[in-house]
């Protein structure tokens, strides 16, 4: 983490992580999810590779936090599979991804207890030391005695994804992480994602803002109707994307299902 | 017709004249319902959190149970601790009828369900927060549930005084398995009923209103000592 971010913030480009099993390329194959006779997601299948920065995009209902929470395990798919580097998800692998969601969860303690919360394999002065330093990475060194749930949204954000990136992922899964965040939160946070990428995670974002997706991706997932419309290179899919219902999104034509489109 | 004012009078006096037996039946009286209910709290709280985290067959029957023991008529289990500690009971043995231990153990009995009913529903409402983010670190139940406890530690302070008001206020239980013996198992619950059969209202409803007083002031001290921790640990 100290690594990823002290990497990050000198620029320097993205590392492989060496001596690890390999992790890449993430295989998701006909991922399919039901509930309710609704047909959530539909014969997903896409690869991930380990470089790029990986921003899952559509409208509202479209899938992308169902197919996020898929690929970290945290919902079984009622068909499909999700590979790593042609092995199916262990014990071993889940532990080496991190998700961020919307809502930042954080437990009922101090900014730094959040951290030392997930730091395992360390004596209490060695977790200490390491929870500061994380901290001080993320840029917040001077909540580190603060409740965590009376931190501003931008801080508990910053938070959330510092404690993701405390467990050092392969993968780091983040879902629309600036939703409800000001442009200097949003900034803050984007600065932590980079700065992961640098130090060696695969970033894989959900937005649904095309300015930041603009920012951050180096390819595209594009979700509609739980389907996937297309998985282009950013440049590529932000200048002609394949799909309609990816042209109709990034021009703001809005589909209302069961209404009239609006222009 | 008992007169308010002259039963506080009498209430503020017996406190004031700092009669001992009056001071060894309240203390005994703390000493057997605090017990109660910190053994209620060992076994009621992890046994809550882990009604509120795992998931298996016969969970919701399991849940109902224990809500349902939350009103254990306390002569009930009065009677039944009687009958295993009396001499031709299995627990006889150990000659614990009769004595404060033997009232401890039924209070316990009494406020565990209560105690552990009440965590397993603020544990519950805790894990509906903290769910995703356990699944996502893969925790295990065990550090789940400590993790709860931990965090919803001030929240749970409430099961806890549920508890101690249950217990010190029960009289049902501790009369049949303590016997009321002065000086050996007399408490205020029972003192209050043995100067009602006697006839001595006054006496006793002085009595129940230092019982009550005491109650009040356990209640105060612990939320004032609750709060001040949620302040300090910023919680």
């Amino acid at each position: 983490m100290l690594d990823a971010l002290d990497q990050g913030r000198q620029g320097g480009g993205t590392r492989a992580r060496v001596g690890r099993p390999p992790m890449f390329p993430v295989e998701a194959q006909g991922i399919t999810v039901r509930s309710d006779g609704r047909l959530l997601l539909d014969d997903v299948s896409l690869a991930l590779t380990h470089g790029p920065r990986t921003v899952v995009m559509g409208p509202n209902g479209a899938g992308k936090s169902l197919l996020l929470r898929v690929l970290h395990g945290l919902v079984a798919p009622d068909a499909g599979t999700v590979n790593f580097a042609g092995r199916a998800a262990d014990a071993a692998v889940v532990r080496r991804q991190a998700m961020v969601f919307q809502k930042p969860t954080l437990l009922r303690r101090s900014a730094r207890a959040n951290i030392k919360y997930v730091l395992g394999g360390l004596d209490r002065a060695a977790r200490t030391a390491a929870a500061d330093s994380i901290l001080a990475a993320a840029r917040l060194s001077h909540v580190a005695d603060s409740p965590a749930r009376r931190l501003s949204g931008g801080e508990q954000q910053r938070l959330a994804i510092a404690r993701a990136l405390a467990l050092d992922p392969d993968i780091l899964l983040l879902d629309e992480p600036c939703a409800n965040l000001d442009p200097a939160s949003t900034l803050a946070v984007e600065e932590m994602i980079d700065s992961a990428r640098d130090g060696g995670a695969k970033i894989v974002l959900v937005t649904h803002d095309i300015g930041q997706a603009r920012r951050l991706a180096d390819d595209v997932v594009f979700l509609s109707g739980g389907r996937l419309a297309e998985h282009t290179p950013a440049d590529r899919f932000f200048a002609a994307p394949c799909s309609a219902a990816a042209a109709d999104f990034l021009a703001g034509r809005i589909h209302i299902p069961g209404g009239h489109d609006r222009r | 017709m008992v007169d308010l004012g002259s039963i506080i009078g009498l209430a503020l006096g017996l406190v004031a004249s700092g009669d001992t037996e009056l001071y060894a039946i309240i203390l005994l009286s703390l000493r057997v319902t605090l017990t109660a209910v910190l053994i209620g709290c060992l076994i009621g709280l992890p046994l809550g959190a882990a009604l509120a985290v795992l998931r298996f067959p016969g969970r919701g029957a399991a849940v109902a149970v224990l809500n349902s023991f939350m009103g254990l008529p306390p002569v009930v289990v009065g009677l039944v601790v009687y009958l295993m500690l009396s001499r031709s009971g299995p627990l006889g043995v150990l000659g614990l009828l009769y004595t404060p231990t033997a009232m401890i153990v039924a209070q316990a009995i009494l406020v565990t369900p209560l105690i552990a009913a009440l965590a397993r529903q603020s544990i519950a409402d805790l894990h509906g927060e903290y769910d995703e983010l356990f699944r996502s670190l893969r925790l295990g139940p065990a550090r789940q549930i400590a993790t709860l406890l931990w965090d919803g530690r001030y929240s749970l302070t409430t099961a806890a005084l549920a508890g101690f008001g249950r217990a010190i206020a029960e009289v049902g239980a501790v009369i049949i398995v303590g016997g009321n013996i002065e000086h050996v198992t007399r408490v205020m619950t029972t003192t209050i009923a043995l100067e009602t059969s006697k006839g001595d209202l006054p006496l006793a409803l002085a009595l129940g209103m230092i019982l009550v007083a005491i109650s009040i002031g356990v209640n105060a001290m612990v939320l004032s000592l609750n709060r001040t921790a949620q302040r300090l640990a910023h919680a």
